[in-house]
């Protein structure tokens, strides 16, 4: 996971540095109160001798005045730096703008559409240093969209997309997952950001939308029993479970779960709940030839 | 035995929450620990997804509404007749039906642990999550049931301490020389009841949705799942003052007597309480920064959440004001009073952090807000709570709690308390989200997660000795007699327990310190204030 103190957006360069003076402003007055409160306790203390009791003293109209304008001043100033920073990274909920991308939260995964029809799951591709209008949506529970590097994170709430401004300043991979609690497999809802440069960012998108080869031999096979068993009836755009046009493709499994391997996608095909307690699929009887023949599939699905 | 389960004298009932309490902060506890234990190590299975939800939910719900809103109920209950020189609540019997609604509450929520399906939808159970298609078995009805009959509870026990604290005040004490404990007591009262019955109604939709096929919070017909978030926080955010407003009394009793000075500020003291209570209702969706409302409803949000640091800062520098000067004895509750404004400050500080909204777009719902909810609620008011139990527990028990147990007591829950959660501030940095049953093996996760697991083991100890203290000294501590403290307010009037009648004679009240002007003839508080 990124930090914010790592930010590689403009939105997030200007978070971390709110947040460096709040945490100043924060560590100022911790030390205020601290050292009130320690050098009272030293200076102070009585060491069992039974003497007369203090000079009792009631308050003080000076440093009662004192202590409620101070603490004013600093959250007034805090509050005009907070607006000038939420105008700045706050993106338009209703502009009407076509956006650059469609996010949506699943339980328990992501994926994104692009204006071109592609789609991704668990990997989302972006074009490096440009800034997207990016709209947030749930199919069925709140979620929370978090890439801590990269931009605000905001609820995906079924029923109410919402936009925000999304950014990577420089080509890379970066973390993202679920930050709104959403079920028994909230922890496992990762994804990544890939930020590629133009070109080949638009060379992967073009990937997205051409069709696939026939699948040959084992993988034919595959691919009819894909329909026969029923797969297709999930996995697929629009459907309850994720889709699995190019998932040999993705280096992560059940949203972050395990890693793309041959065993590990296997053990989605023999015993989904031990591949990721609580989720969704059922279990589905094969034989050990239709299983082979389904991960042959699987595994070409480039 | 019957005369405990009858019990309708307000010390007994006091001491009724307390124990309850107490019992249900052990199992709270227990619950914590199975998490601590599950986030040890990246990628540990020690308990089933499912089951470590059940944890924190339970978790969540049970230190809220069967500890900290009872507990503090309980000293309220137990105290307030004795500072205003009452002899008994106003309404006695109310005073034992809210007692028992609440403990019914705790004991239906712990039920559906054998139903097989415990809550898991977390305390604060976002729609549509809690709702019938994503959480199938019965464990959100047994928590929205349990909390109706909590929600009672804890509304027939504030109407009875607000008539008490309105009616039964000692001849001459009028509002504005009441303790401060009873003044936070009777501003808390009057937050529950204009907060719960919005947690009474948002329960009442749920179970709506979930048993008779409302559709309140579903939007594909028309409903609205952050209709939930806004009730729900509506009542969520004073909660927060509800629980921490009279650990505040506390304090404002302890600091001053152990060093010897009076509060500093006193209706200063009081009016920022007041204060808090008006902010605490205009601050809620500060827990919806997260949501698209819109940037000027955020901000106005930003502002009243930011507000309530100011009232909250005179209270600390009043503390600090109190005792400056002052002839400092450091008993164990004193210690813990202190403790309490160095931990507390760090909780209101990181609060400051979450009001400025975007600061809060990055860490919401990440380790940073357990930090900070635990500095609040465990270094804000459990801190009070154990400063207010080896003050007040000679007066309840009639003996004194022991003092080198207790300074054990107190360095291993500050050493605990802050190795397991002053970390999480960082795990929340690194981008650790809240309510995850794993995590992978990311740089520092595991190193910062095991420390925090070593010091909720510690804590655990440091609390375990001090329910050894408690049941050590009911029968072999010192005895106390009836003012121990040297203190000034009218609980040490009377004897050590207090009989059933607590005052033979209701003292004449001139000053906020009788005992002070009844020590001092010379200079009796009446003639100076």
């Amino acid at each position: 996971m990124g930090s914010p103190f790592s930010p590689h957006s403009a939105q997030t360069h200007l978070i971390a540095a709110v947040f460096s003076v709040v945490l100043v402003i924060a560590g100022v007055i911790f030390l205020v109160v601290a050292a009130g409160v320690i050098y009272s306790s030293v200076r102070y203390r009585s060491r069992g001798v039974t003497a007369a009791e203090p000079r009792q003293v009631f308050g003080s109209r000076k440093l009662e005045i004192l202590w409620t304008v101070v603490p004013l001043a600093i959250v007034t100033g805090l509050f005009v730096i907070t607006v000038r920073a939420m105008v700045l990274i706050d993106a338009p909920q209703e502009s009407g703008q076509t956006p650059d991308l469609v996010i949506t939260g699943h339980q328990w995964w992501w994926d994104a559409r692009y204006p071109n029809g592609a789609l991704a799951t668990g990997d989302i591709h972006i074009p490096a240093a440009r800034r997207l209008l990016v709209r947030i949506e749930s199919t069925d529970v709140i979620h929370d969209f978090w890439v801590p590097e990269l931009a605000r994170k905001m609820d995906a709430v079924p029923g109410r997309p919402s936009y925000i401004w999304l950014e990577a300043d420089a080509p890379g991979t970066y973390s993202g997952a679920c930050s709104e609690f959403c079920g028994a497999q909230h922890a496992w809802m990762r994804f990544r950001m890939i930020a590629e440069p133009e070109a080949s960012f638009n060379a992967w998108l073009l990937r997205q939308i051409q069709p696939l080869a026939e699948p040959t031999g084992a993988a034919a096979e595959g691919a009819r029993l894909f329909r026969t068993k029923k797969c297709e009836d999930c996995h697929a755009l629009g459907k309850k479970g994720p889709d699995l046009t190019h998932v040999a493709t993705r280096e992560f499994l059940g949203a972050g779960i395990s890693r793309n391997t041959p065993e590990n996608l296997a053990l989605w095909l023999t015993n989904p709940q031990a591949a990721k307690p609580g989720n969704r699929m059922p279990d589905t009887p094969l034989t050990a030839n239709e299983r082979a023949a389904l991960l042959a599939y699987l595994e070409s699905l480039q | 035995m019957s005369a405990w389960l009858c019990a309708i004298d307000h010390k007994r009932v006091g001491i009724l929450y307390m124990l309850s309490a107490l019992l249900f902060f052990l199992a709270g506890g227990m619950e914590a620990m199975v998490m601590r234990a599950q986030l040890a190590a990246p990628n540990l299975k020690l308990v089933a997804p499912e089951v470590y939800n059940q944890m924190f939910t339970m978790h969540g719900t049970t230190m809220i509404f069967l500890v900290a809103m009872p507990v503090l109920t309980g000293f309220g209950v137990y105290l307030v007749p004795l500072m205003i020189g009452a002899n008994e609540m106003a309404l006695p019997r109310l005073g034992a039906l809210s007692f028992w609604l609440q403990l019914f509450g705790g004991v239906l929520l712990y039920i559906s642990f054998a139903s097989g399906s415990a809550p898991d939808a977390g305390w604060f159970s976002y729609a549509p999550l809690s709702e019938k298609p994503f959480s199938g078995g019965a464990g959100l009805d047994y928590w929205a049931l349990a909390l109706l009959l909590i929600t009672g509870g804890s509304i027939g026990s504030a109407v009875n301490l607000i008539v008490t604290i309105a009616t039964s005040r000692a001849p001459g004490m009028t509002m504005r020389l009441v303790p401060l404990f009873v003044w936070s007591t009777f501003i808390t009262s009057v937050m529950i009841i204009f907060a719960l019955p919005a947690l009474a109604a948002s329960l009442v939709m749920l179970l709506s949705d979930r048993l008779l096929h409302a559709r309140f919070f579903d939007p594909a017909q028309g409903g609205s799942p952050l209709l939930w978030q806004h009730y729900f926080w509506i009542f969520g955010h004073p909660e927060v003052y509800i629980v921490v407003l009279p650990a505040f009394g506390m304090i404002s009793e302890i600091i001053p007597v152990f060093s010897r000075k009076t509060i500093f500020g006193y209706p200063l003291m009081a009016t920022s309480s007041v204060a808090i209570a008006f902010l605490s209702y205009g601050v809620w969706a500060h827990h919806m920064f997260a949501v698209a409302l819109g940037r000027n409803f955020l901000a106005v949000f930003a502002a009243s959440s930011m507000l309530i640091a100011v009232p909250t800062g005179m209270k600390i520098f009043s503390w600090i004001a109190t005792m400056w000067g002052g002839a400092i004895r450091f008993t164990t509750a004193m210690l813990f009073a202190v403790a309490f404004l160095l931990e507390f400050t760090i909780g209101g500080l990181s609060g400051v952090a979450f009001a400025t909204v975007p600061v809060d777009w990055q860490m919401t719902d990440t380790y940073f807000v357990v930090a900070h909810i635990h500095y609040v609620l465990f270094g804000g008011t459990v801190f009070a709570l154990f400063a207010g139990a080896y003050y007040w527990f000679p007066k309840i028990s009639g003996r004194m709690l022991d003092e080198s147990l207790g300074r054990w007591n107190f360095w291993l829950v500050v050493i605990g308390f802050n190795a397991a959660f002053f970390v999480q501030h960082f795990l929340g940095l690194l981008g650790m989200r809240r309510r995850v049953y794993t995590y992978p093996d990311l740089p520092w996760f595991g190193a910062l997660n095991v420390i925090s697991t070593i010091g909720a083991a510690i804590l655990a100890f440091g609390i375990l000795l001090f329910c050894a203290n408690v049941l050590m000294s009911l029968y072999f501590g010192a005895p106390a007699g009836d003012d121990p403290w040297n203190a000034w307010t009218l609980e040490w009037a009377a004897a050590s327990p207090p009989p059933l009648e607590n005052f033979a004679e209701i003292p004449r009240v001139r000053s906020r310190r009788p005992l002070w002007d009844l020590k001092h003839p010379e200079a009796p508080d009446w003639t100076r204030a």
